[in-house]
């Protein structure tokens, strides 16, 4: 193991104190018993109680979830079904170059470009039809679109890590395209499909942009609340919510560092 | 019916090539569908909206103009200023300054977790990785809090008399910076560590015996080695952060206002699709030149 000039050593904790100095500080502040101000009143757990009391970050709650869960399944199927359509045929040069672009789009152009394009067509496919509405569906939308990119990048580099070598030993022993696809190519890309639905779920969970212009009135999800909470002033209670969704996200990256790491 | 087409052989399966790519097409429509439907096709509208006139009450009028570039280009009624044309450039700024402070950070951060035992170093990933995955809303609003009045930072500042008394620390300039950084820190160190890990210190060693200077040794042993990583990162940190509309809106405000403050103010309080669009076409446009650059320096992008 190699040894670590002081400055290194020095420099590493400062940034990451750095990076969580504020994260703390909203943590710490959301167990005080004060409703303003900075002094230490003692230690409570009532803003947390009050959260699950209030409705409206209830609704929110729910609207992020259901949003993530729906948006994340669909990007899922199409995006695996993309991903082995691309890797797995014969395509011109020309065309996969093509593919390629679309795939990266979502992923390299910053995210207030798509919000804006979204925006803007469902204004103008309002016209055809009233579910274009700003609402649910459209934040659905929105974010199957982005996730679709990345599922397709992460279980396409499954593909090639796989190889070919199995589906064409199946192949010689007589597989059907239907017994290939379930039975070899299926299991061999589950870890790959689930870390693309992970990294799509957490994608739907952590974004702002998209929702918050596709939004409608009855379609608030957390991030949205919170972001509209901070300009009427900031409360214990959002240092709760906060805190809350912080840990949830400890969570969900322990976890999966646990299970994709196997 | 007559066979034109010569049998081959792909990957143990006897076919033809028509044959496979039809069956490639079925594979290809949902997908590709949506993507063209919902991402492509919307891109195209936002270039041709970007081109029409805006009616009294914020409605499309299917009159086409150039006038949105014009007024973006500063060209008004009154004259010409620089102000939408120096908000481009503060973005442009913003986003290299965070780029560049980021890598700068991320290097020894990087280093230091590759030197702990394997059990430290998940434990450091981790903590690295979490602020990564936290809501972007919550680490603005972080920062937002700890900069406020009553925090310490801003009564230091106060005592300092750099801000009057009882003033937050922001909206400001260094708010922004402070915001940006910590936000993309992690965007460079996780894809930057998977490359210095990997680093073969023999080189580096090669170049230590051979009299290099600390700046050489970094630049011709360190660097290259590194560079998929890191090109990873930047264009992470880059390209969002040229674009970020939370972090300048919460400890910028109308001061210190970036290109994603001003789309969202179009399509916002503002109701001014088309210069929103004109507006989201000139951030496209610079995000194309930054990747032409980036790809002339003849590294090949790879993101996941």
């Amino acid at each position: 193991m190699r040894r670590n000039h002081p400055l290194i050593i020095a420099v590493s904790y400062l940034t990451v104190v750095f990076l969580y100095l504020p994260l703390a500080g909203v943590a710490v502040f959301s167990v005080n018993e004060a409703r303003r101000g900075t002094v230490w009143e003692g230690f409570t757990l009532k803003w947390y109680a009050k959260l699950f009391q209030n409705e409206w970050i209830m609704e929110a709650a729910w609207n992020t979830l259901l949003l993530a869960v729906i948006s994340t399944i669909v990007a899922t199927i199409l995006g695996t079904i993309l991903a082995i359509a691309i890797d797995r045929f014969p395509w011109k040069r020309r065309t996969s170059n093509y593919l390629d672009i679309i795939l990266h789009i979502p992923v390299v152009i910053p995210d207030i470009i798509l919000a804006a394009s979204l925006v803007v067509a469902f204004g103008l496919l309002r016209v055809v039809s009233s579910i274009f509405e700003p609402g649910l569906l459209n934040m659905i939308i929105g974010h199957i679109t982005f996730q679709i990119a990345f599922v397709a990048l992460v279980v396409r580099s499954r593909l090639v890590a796989i190889g070919r070598e199995v589906e064409e030993a199946a192949r010689d022993l007589f597989a059907s395209n239907w017994y290939l696809l379930r039975k070899v190519m299926f299991p061999l890309l589950m870890p790959g499909i689930f870390a693309g639905a992970m990294l799509a779920f957490t994608l739907s969970l952590d974004d702002f942009v998209i929702s918050f212009f596709t939004a409608g009135p009855d379609s608030q999800t957390l991030p949205l609340f919170i972001y509209a909470a901070v300009r009427r002033g900031v409360t214990p209670q959002i240092h709760a919510l906060s805190t809350l969704i912080m840990l949830v996200t400890v969570v969900l990256v322990v976890t999966t560092e646990r299970i994709t790491r196997r | 019916m007559k066979r034109t087409e010569s049998l081959i052989t792909w990957y143990g399966e006897l076919t033809t090539r028509r044959h496979l790519l039809k069956r490639g097409g079925l594979f290809l429509v949902p997908g590709l569908l949506w993507l063209m439907l919902f991402l492509v096709l919307p891109s195209l509208v936002l270039v041709v909206v970007s081109f029409v006139t805006r009616g009294a009450y914020g409605e499309l009028e299917w009159v086409f103009t150039i006038e949105n570039y014009k007024r973006l280009a500063g060209f008004t009624l009154f004259g010409w200023t620089a102000d939408y044309l120096l908000i481009l450039w503060r973005s442009i700024v913003v986003a290299m300054v965070t780029t560049l402070i980021s890598v700068v950070l991320s290097y020894p951060l990087c280093f230091f977790i590759a030197a702990r035992s394997e059990r430290n170093r998940y434990m450091w990933l981790t903590l690295v990785m979490i602020p990564f995955w936290t809501n972007m809303v919550i680490r603005a609003y972080a920062w937002f809090f700890i900069l406020s009045p009553e925090m310490p930072f801003a009564k230091l500042a106060a005592l300092l008399g750099c801000i009057p008394d009882g003033a937050p620390l922001y909206p400001n300039a260094f708010a922004v910076y402070l915001g940006m950084i910590s936000m993309f820190i992690p965007f460079v160190t996780l894809p930057l560590y998977a490359g210095v890990e990997r680093l073969d210190w023999s080189l580096v060693e090669a170049a230590q015996d051979l009299y290099a200077s600390r700046i050489r040794v970094f630049t011709q042993a360190i660097l290259p080695q590194t560079m998929p990583g890191l090109s990873v990162g930047i264009i992470f940190t880059f390209f969002p952060a040229m674009g970020m509309f939370v972090v300048p809106d919460l400890l910028g405000g109308a001061k210190y206002m970036l290109v994603g403050n001003l789309i969202q103010q179009q399509f916002g309080t503002s109701r001014d699709w088309p210069f929103g669009a004109a507006v989201s076409m000139g951030l496209m446009v610079l995000t194309m030149i930054g990747l032409q650059i980036y790809r002339r320096k003849g590294k090949e992008i790879q993101v996941v």
